[in-house]
């Protein structure tokens, strides 16, 4: 029956989206096959997370207290309606009662909501204040905000990287089946140990973003120019999602947020451990720089980049999308190199394009802009060089 | 409407033009209501549909119909014509229409500019429509434009946005403006204050509201334009401006406009109930006391949009106060509506239906609306898709349904035929079952943790989005049925009597129906 009106249903507004629909891939028996292959999925969670923190905890049984609260009143209420219009319909009730109003019972129904707000505020307040709370943190991560993916920094540690959506785009597009946790996954975690008093300081470096992760009850706004804090301490090792829920743009739907919290001895090992991939990085990133690379190291490299990085917003075919400009084409990928360099480089006056200067090393960033500069239509013809792309970064 | 007729007596003075200037230049509040309605209904329909895009692509998991670019302008575009186009100029068309009849009064205070405020809409949406046409595509920054997403990061045809809502702001002034200096000079002789239909009240206070916030909107985006076109920075960290005082401003305007489009609600079902409880409404002055507390906390409590924002404790908590205190003058109204139907001997004709599915699931709306008014229990909830359930819930069953059961009261006297009643019901009972359908669910994707605003979403919210488009596209459709009953209505149907409802009271049901084109020339008496 349900698959029997889904079906009419897309029938009928599917030929509406036709009309506005930009790229229609599937056809309608795979996307009632996939329907059902949904249906089959169980756990549905359809209430607040109990979580894995005290605050959490708290923020649930407040919710459900709350809630209960509300249903009986609804009860009550539209249970008196009911039975109203039961009793008192024109065929049992034929004559109408002559009163309009009753000092004493408007008293009663001012007060009692009265009553049960205060009783609410009460418990409410108490939790505000301890959520509210961020002295004596055992660790400090700042966690900055890009369209569309975060950073990660220990303040203490020296340690930063960033954190992007690591599902695939073909599953994305319904060319492959999607994976268990879709859209919920990231290629590197932000790792936190258990039962540490963790703050976090969190900020943006262009929109306004919101850091959300339902099982500790922290949903905190990254806004650009402006550092907010939230804490939180975890009681339970393991893997907890979230996801952006401030509209950042065109992919707010894609940047989540994965925490992995492990035990004492698991974080200090997983610290040491990046301290060496960074240094190793660095010394990788330096011996990069200062060779002179081929056309076809450059090109495979950069195009490889411009994927992951660049294609969000200017599209895999160059072309643009929205307020993001084309680049095939474009006057500064077949100009001079230097003033694409600086782009790349410094970002735009108006900050849509970030800087990539510190994201990217010299040499990806060289791979990347000589991949601009000679893919598609562009003819650029010229190789930019990791040492080029260094002295306009010192400028 | 082709169906009002003159009446004998006042033909002598009526210089109606006939064809497409008669709607052009006509300062008559009856002809102009009639505008506004038209108007409102035709945008609810664009927005709609726009709707129905968006329930598309969230069908099911995955990237189907459209790319979140677009899906992004789909979401942007429908909140802002469903809020400035539909319900908006919808009450303004009830208020053109009634308040003159309902007072007494033979016109509104200010025709000319009646005239005036109308056509500026049509004016304003042509621009607003027209953006997702433009380079770069339409605003994509939600109905809320958030700065920066508005400002630095925004497509250019923002400015096109900027004008319309100025232009829209303007529309809106005047005609509040019109509607206080008809309530205050135009009341029949003996119709003090506190005689006045609900209806007439709650939209006096929606007026002053109007007039104090409107304003304050029109200043935010002129600073948008400033800080996009002429090197301000309002909102602009860089350039020691702030980002979340967009947030202040916006809010300040913006959680009185959600009063705006309710208050007008409140006063049709006040109407509506008692006639078809056939008793008098309860409390009227504690309606209006409470009409009053609701339009004046509304000012003080615009942060609460905000408690994720970074605000210190001391504002957190006085917002989650003042927030809670809004549950009181309006549990007042609920109960008071539920005590005028007790003992009452009540019929259940559709606009009765849709009043007591008003009220409801206006309540139902309302305690979400408590829940989220905890400022701890907001961190979660804050801009999920429970935050999408609440707000539709006072909105379409809540302000829309309410329009739905004026528009069935009162077309017998804009008409002058009767509506059809089984048309009538079908129309309530698909909206009532197909609006549960959609909004319902969304409560639970939202406790689950699903964000608000985006094209794709993990597997676990599947089944409950597929119900929600499911419910979406068949409320979608139900809606036709009003069309249908509409231009029935319009072109012919039994003759309504001057008043057939036998409860209704008021001035409005001393006219014939259709009610003539110029009323109340002489003023009536009222003791």
């Amino acid at each position: 029956m349900k698959i029997k009106i889904a079906f009419n249903m897309i029938l009928i507004w599917g030929l509406m989206g036709m009309a506005i629909g930009k790229k229609i891939k599937l056809t309608l028996v795979t996307l009632l096959a996939s329907l059902m292959s949904q249906a089959a999925l169980a756990d549905i969670q359809y209430n607040l997370t109990k979580g894995v923190t005290e605050t959490s905890q708290e923020v649930y049984d407040l919710h459900m207290i709350v809630t209960w609260v509300c249903v009986v009143i609804g009860v009550v209420v539209f249970g008196i309606m009911f039975l109203s219009m039961f009793l008192h319909s024109k065929s049992r009730n034929p004559v109408p009662a002559k009163f309009s109003h009753s000092t004493l019972m408007e008293i009663i129904w001012t007060t009692i909501p009265f009553v049960i707000l205060i009783s609410l505020a009460v418990p409410a307040t108490k939790t505000l204040i301890s959520i509210e709370d961020n002295s004596k943190s055992d660790i400090d991560i700042l966690i900055t905000g890009y369209q569309w993916k975060w950073e990660y920094k220990y303040l203490e540690e020296d340690i930063s990287f960033f954190s992007n959506l690591s599902t695939p785009s073909e599953q994305i597009n319904g060319e492959a089946p999607k994976g268990e946790h879709y859209l919920l996954e990231v290629d590197k975690p932000l790792v936190i140990p258990v039962g540490k008093k963790i703050r976090f300081l969190v900020t943006s470096k262009d929109v306004i973003h919101s850091w959300f992760v339902p099982a500790f009850s922290v949903k905190q706004d990254g806004v650009p120019g402006f550092i907010n804090e939230a804490w939180t301490r975890v009681d339970k090792p393991g893997i907890y999602r979230g996801q952006c829920t401030e509209l950042c743009g065109k992919d707010h739907g894609f940047m989540p947020v994965v925490v992995e919290v492990k035990s004492a001895e698991d974080y200090a090992s997983w610290i040491a451990e990046q301290k060496v991939l960074q240094e190793q990085a660095k010394i990788a990133a330096a011996a990069a720089s200062a060779t002179s690379w081929s056309r076809e190291d450059l090109m495979a490299k950069g195009e490889e980049i411009y994927n992951a990085k660049c294609a969000a917003c200017h599209g895999v075919d160059g072309k643009g999308a929205g307020p993001f400009p084309a680049l095939d084409g474009s006057k500064i990928a077949n100009g001079p190199a230097d003033p694409h360099i600086n782009v790349v480089v410094n970002g735009s006056s108006n900050n849509m394009m970030p800087a990539w200067k510190g994201q990217l090393t010299d040499a990806e960033i060289a791979a990347v802009i000589t991949f601009e500069r000679n893919a598609w239509s562009n003819k650029a013809g010229d190789l930019v060089q990791p040492a080029q792309v260094a002295s306009t970064a010192k400028q | 409407m082709s169906t009002i007729e003159h009446t004998a007596d006042h033909d002598h003075h009526d210089h109606k033009p006939t064809g497409i200037t008669r709607w052009l230049f006509t300062t008559n509040h009856k002809d102009i209501g009639t505008m506004y309605l038209i108007f409102s209904l035709l945008m609810f329909f664009v927005g709609g549909g726009m709707a129905m895009v968006i329930r598309m692509e969230l069908f099911q998991p995955g990237l189907q119909i459209v790319d979140p670019a677009f899906f992004n302008q789909m979401t942007t575009m429908h909140g802002l014509i469903m809020v400035f186009g539909a319900v908006m100029p919808g009450m303004v068309g009830f208020a053109n229409w009634m308040i003159p009849m309902m007072i007494g009064a033979p016109d509104m205070a200010l025709p000319r500019m009646n005239n005036w405020s109308f056509w500026l809409l049509p004016a304003a949406f042509t621009i607003m429509i027209l953006t997702p046409f433009m380079d770069g595509g339409g605003p994509a920054f939600g109905w809320t434009f958030y700065a920066p997403l508005s400002t630095t990061y925004a497509p250019p045809s923002t400015d096109f946005f900027i004008f319309a809502v100025h232009i829209m702001g303007m529309s809106s002034i005047m005609g509040a403006i019109n509607v206080i200096v008809t309530i205050m000079n135009m009341r029949a002789p003996g119709m003090t204050y506190m005689k006045m239909p609900l209806f007439v009240w709650t939209w006096f206070i929606t007026a002053f509201l109007l007039i104090a916030v409107m304003p304050v909107l029109a200043s935010v985006v002129t600073m948008m334009l400033t800080d996009r076109n002429f090197g301000t920075s309002f909102f602009d960290a860089a350039g020691g401006g702030d980002p979340v005082m967009f947030q202040h401003i916006f809010w300040f305007f913006g959680h009185p406009e959600v009063y705006i489009m309710i208050l007008p609600s409140f006063g049709l079902a006040s109407a509506i109930i008692p006639t078809f409880a056939r008793k008098k409404l309860f409390g009227y002055s504690s309606m209006v006391y409470a009409t009053g507390s609701i339009a004046g906390l509304s000012f003080i409590v615009w942060a609460h949009h905000m408690f994720t924002t970074g605000m210190p404790l001391a504002a957190e908590l006085f917002f989650m106060y003042a927030t809670m205190l809004i549950a009181v003058p309006t549990g007042v109204k609920v109960f008071n509506w539920v005590a005028t139907m007790w003992q009452g001997s009540m019929t259940f004709e559709t606009p009765m239906l849709f009043a007591i599915a008003f009220v409801i699931l206006f309540t139902i709306g309302g305690l979400s609306g408590v829940m989220m008014a905890i400022a701890p229990l907001d961190t979660q909830y804050h801009d999920t898709y429970f935050i999408v359930a609440h707000f539709h819930y006072v909105l379409f069953p809540g302000a829309i349904f309410g329009g739905f059961a004026g528009a069935y009261y009162w077309l017998p006297k804009w008409t002058g035929h009767m509506y059809s009643e089984g048309l009538g019901k079908a129309h309530f009972w698909t909206s009532m079952i197909f609006v549960n359908m959609t909004f319902f669910p969304m409560h639970f994707s939202g406790l689950a943790g699903m964000p608000r605003r985006i094209p794709d979403y993990s597997q676990q919210f599947a089944d409950f989005n597929m119900w929600s488009s499911i419910g979406a596209f068949g409320l979608g459709l139900s809606q036709l049925i009003f069309v249908w009953m509409l231009i029935k209505t319009a072109r012919g149907g039994e003759k309504a009597p001057a008043k057939p409802w036998d409860g209704a009271e008021g001035l409005e049901w001393t006219l014939p129906s259709p009610a003539p084109y110029h009323s109340f020339s002489t003023p009536p008496k009222i003791d």
